[in-house]
């Protein structure tokens, strides 16, 4: 009998949590209609829309005025920093971010002025850089990732959140792939976060603006007082992804020492048995469920693909597997190795099995690859 | 010094043909990789630091010098 594919790419998109499952096919059936209108299956669609955004904010440790729902990850970090910038724009219009913020963060920066700040081997913010570059006059807003969704390594927030009240700037922080997981240190003033990260469904991200951050849309807006995408919300998506939200968190302890123990295990098998081999990003101060190596010698599309012919569904920061044929920001700004670049991120669903399956094929694997090369 | 025309070469067959090359030049001598895909800037160095060879640098766009020390 074959052995079921593992998915080993939960970074990417987690499968989806059984309690947004079934949240889901329950709103589907109860949240179609436009929560603003006055009859009484609107008036239900708003009061799951109420009892979504009362979860998200209590789920976030916020205030229910503080949440708003869009239509992505990508699309709330977007607003999240334009947003910022545009309510900031009589105090300066530079933003300062991480050289290994999203991609979603970086194509804002590219628009206008953008100071970058470096980290070091480990993938871990320069400290005193950040200092620097936010107290410099002309900053509008900082933005800062909770932990690479590249190599795991978990930023200072709570230090770097001091340079910027020091300086009396905003801090925004790209919590994708910390919210469900880990905690993420407080002092921010905007967060955002994607629900297929944890397990909820695609298509709904969650910006947090605190109160008395100004925030002015960067979109045509329509006549509600809060921020938030125009058009209708796919409410029963918010509405699975407030439940599975709720669900994780109560589990997430338990779990992140489960995945660590197994991510530790992963980083120490494969850099004993995978001859030149580069596992990076901080063994300690990082993400549970997330690691990453570089493979010497090894073409990175040819081994996503080898991989998934042995059943591993991983994801790499290689330039042969990129759009853009150039290799991952982040591995470049750490100066590691970045061909043969494997990512593989746990879930709730991933089994101790599956790991061991998974080292127990690797290194065959890569030395097949090295000897087609002529290595 | 030898020089490796890896010109329009994807990586990782600069870092691969740099490291079969090197074995030709004495320790101490420098092997010159002649590399535009935009992998080598990161990972010559990185190779480098890995097989515990010298990087000098990118004298010219798209080539890197690194010097044999074991």
């Amino acid at each position: 009998m074959a052995v079921p594919a593992a998915y080993l790419d939960a970074a990417t998109a987690a499968p989806l949590h059984p309690v947004a499952r079934e949240a889901l096919l329950a709103a589907l059936d109860d949240g179609w209609a436009d929560p603003s209108r006055l009859y009484s299956a609107g008036r239900r669609a708003q009061q799951l829309s109420d009892a979504a955004t009362a979860a998200f904010a209590e789920a976030l440790a916020v205030r229910q005025d503080e949440v708003s729902l869009w239509p992505s990850g990508t699309a709330a970090a977007q607003a999240a920093v334009l947003g910022a910038l545009a309510g900031r724009a009589r105090h300066g219009d530079t933003l300062v971010h991480s050289a290994i913020e999203h991609s979603a963060v970086l194509h804002v920066a590219r628009r206008g002025k953008a100071v970058e700040v470096p980290v070091d081997r480990l993938g871990r913010l320069d400290l005193d850089a950040w200092d620097r570059a936010v107290s410099t006059p002309g900053t509008a807003v900082a933005a800062l990732i909770s932990a690479s969704h590249e190599v795991g390594t978990e930023q200072p927030v709570a230090a770097a959140a001091d340079y910027c009240a020091e300086a009396g700037v905003p801090l925004y922080v790209d919590a994708a792939q910390s919210i469900g997981r880990a905690p993420v240190a407080p002092g921010w003033s905007l967060l955002s976060a994607s629900a297929h990260k944890w397990g909820g469904p695609p298509g709904v991200g969650v910006l947090i603006v605190r109160k008395g951050v100004r925030w002015i849309s960067p979109y045509p807006q329509d006549d509600l007082y809060r921020p938030g995408v125009s058009g209708a919300l796919d409410l029963p998506a918010v509405v699975a992804a407030a439940a599975s939200l709720r669900a994780v968190l109560a589990e997430a302890q338990t779990e992140a020492v489960r995945l660590s123990a197994l991510v530790d295990r992963i980083r120490e098998r494969v850099a004993a048995t995978v001859p030149d081999v580069e596992v990076v990003g901080d063994p300690v101060r990082r993400l549970p469920h997330l690691v990453t190596f570089s493979c010497l010698y090894v073409d990175g599309e040819a081994l996503l693909h080898a991989l998934d012919r042995a059943g591993f569904a991983v994801s790499s920061g290689s330039s042969c597997t990129a759009s853009t044929l150039k290799p991952s920001h982040v591995l470049e700004a750490m100066g590691v190795l970045s061909h043969g670049n494997v990512r593989v991120s746990l879930h709730r669903g991933t089994t101790e099995d599956e790991v061991e399956r998974f080292l127990a094929v690797l290194p065959g694997i890569v030395e097949k690859i090295r000897q087609e090369a002529g290595m | 010094m030898i020089e490796l025309d890896c010109l329009g070469q994807k990586c990782p067959l600069p870092v691969i043909q740099l490291a079969k090359n090197i074995r030709n030049v004495e320790v101490g001598d420098v092997v010159r990789v002649l590399a535009d895909d935009p992998a080598a800037a990161n990972d010559i160095p990185a190779w480098c630091r890995m097989k515990q060879q010298e990087y000098l640098g990118s004298p010219a766009p798209d080539a890197y010098e690194v010097r044999r020390l074991s």
